[in-house]
């Protein structure tokens, strides 16, 4: 690990790691509408009733299979998991970044919010 | 209308909420929701759960280019993501147990304020402060690059009023699917004396990570819908992007002055849907 790791050096990784988060997500979402489109582009649209979304589209298991299946709406929620992933993988690269600086105080604000966003995304009979 | 043309229709209004979002610095996020339950006719909870999604993405996508330029504090942004992250997770419970034509109401008022908040005069900003103690103890205290060049020193103020007023950021965030970046700013800029351009970048990035805490609830809830949220997303990403781009040469201005009537329009229309319950 570098010797005098600054704030700048872990600012720059981050940046990095957020713009190819968007990227590779949109992507996913791109080839998942594709073929939603293709295979869907000429049923009936309906929001106007909230249903909820089926459970296997709004669990892990669900999606992934879901995915497997190559179903187009499937692949675009697993692309919108992604996204939905990448802020909790900078917090993830933030603790790794203060843990090198050894800045114990902010490793454990970090790891606090970590701990949070897995809640959301585990806990309370959650997604995953 | 079939999936393929609602699917482009959504898709270009998304384009132009993510554009002039970007262009007026307002966020598109905050008539996205407005744009599909009145005119789309989506129910809200749809709306709010497609909101949230592109609001990561914009909000990412714009932090990652700003992180390079050293405006964002990552320590003040990292610190207030506690907040921020707890009040969205109260936020996005409490979304699935108000009545949607309450949600449409205080989404009405959110509106109304942001128009206003817009065309209010920005006070001075204070510089030379003194060190805080507590902002001085938790390391918060930065320097950005100033527009006479160099680097400006900054301490930090008030970090017990900024950190509730994070708190609730979170929740409005978490509540209505949108990034709440004008109370971020306010809590940081106006409370906590921290210079405007740091206060208005490290918001963004704090944006991201505030929605990713109330779209695991979203998720889980059914209020993401692949078919909806998929133009969203990558209409307001790419209309963001394009609005970030040709952002240093325009004059925005004017065009901030009619977004904020467009908005506090959209503010009327939602309240008065709300109230006769026609949402």
């Amino acid at each position: 690990m570098p010797r005098n790791w600054s704030d700048q050096n872990i600012e720059q990784m981050v940046g990095n790691l957020l713009r190819t988060g968007v990227t590779v997500s949109a992507l996913v979402v791109f080839i998942g509408a594709v073929l939603y489109l293709i295979r869907h582009g000429n049923s009936h649209v309906d929001y106007h009733v909230f249903h909820g979304e089926p459970p296997e589209l709004r669990t892990w298991s669900g999606i992934l299979h879901s995915v497997f299946s190559l179903h187009g709406r499937g692949i675009i929620q697993l692309g919108l998991v992604l996204l939905i992933l990448t802020p909790v993988a900078r917090v993830v690269f933030a603790i790794w970044g203060f843990a090198a600086e050894h800045d114990r105080m902010y490793v454990i604000f970090t790891t606090t919010v970590l701990v949070i966003l897995l809640y959301s995304l585990l806990g309370s009979g959650s997604a995953f | 209308m079939n999936v393929l043309e609602f699917t482009v229709l959504v898709a270009l209004g998304s384009f132009v909420a993510g554009l002039l979002g970007a262009l007026t610095g307002l966020g598109g996020g905050v008539v996205l929701v407005p744009l599909l339950t009145i005119f789309f006719k989506v129910d809200i909870r749809y709306a709010i759960g497609a909101s949230l999604v592109s609001v990561i993405a914009t909000s990412s996508g714009a932090a990652a280019a700003y992180v390079k330029e050293g405006f964002s504090n990552i320590r003040i942004g990292m610190f207030l993501e506690i907040a921020t992250t707890l009040g969205a997770l109260c936020g996005a419970f409490l979304a699935t147990v108000v009545p949607t034509r309450v949600l449409a109401i205080i989404f009405g008022v959110m509106l109304l304020y942001s128009a206003y908040l817009s065309r209010k005069p920005r006070p001075r900003a204070q510089r030379n402060l003194p060190p805080d103690p507590l902002a001085t103890k938790l390391k918060m205290n930065g320097s950005f690059p100033s527009e006479e060049g160099g680097m400006r020193p900054y301490n930090v103020q008030a970090v017990p009023a900024g950190f509730s007023l994070m708190f609730g950021a979170g929740a409005l965030s978490g509540l209505l699917g949108i990034g709440s970046g004008a109370v971020k700013v306010l809590a940081m800029d106006q409370a906590m004396k921290i210079p405007f351009k740091v206060s208005t970048t490290t918001s963004n990035f704090m944006i991201g990570v505030t929605a990713a805490a109330s779209a695991g609830i979203y998720l889980s809830r059914g209020y993401i819908d692949p078919g909806l949220a998929m133009p969203v997303m990558l209409a307001v990403l790419a209309g963001s992007l394009l609005g970030a781009h040709i952002l240093m040469k325009a004059e925005t201005r004017v065009l901030r002055v009619l977004f904020a009537v467009v908005i506090a329009f959209l503010g009327v229309q939602m309240i008065y849907q709300g109230v006769t319950g026609t949402i």
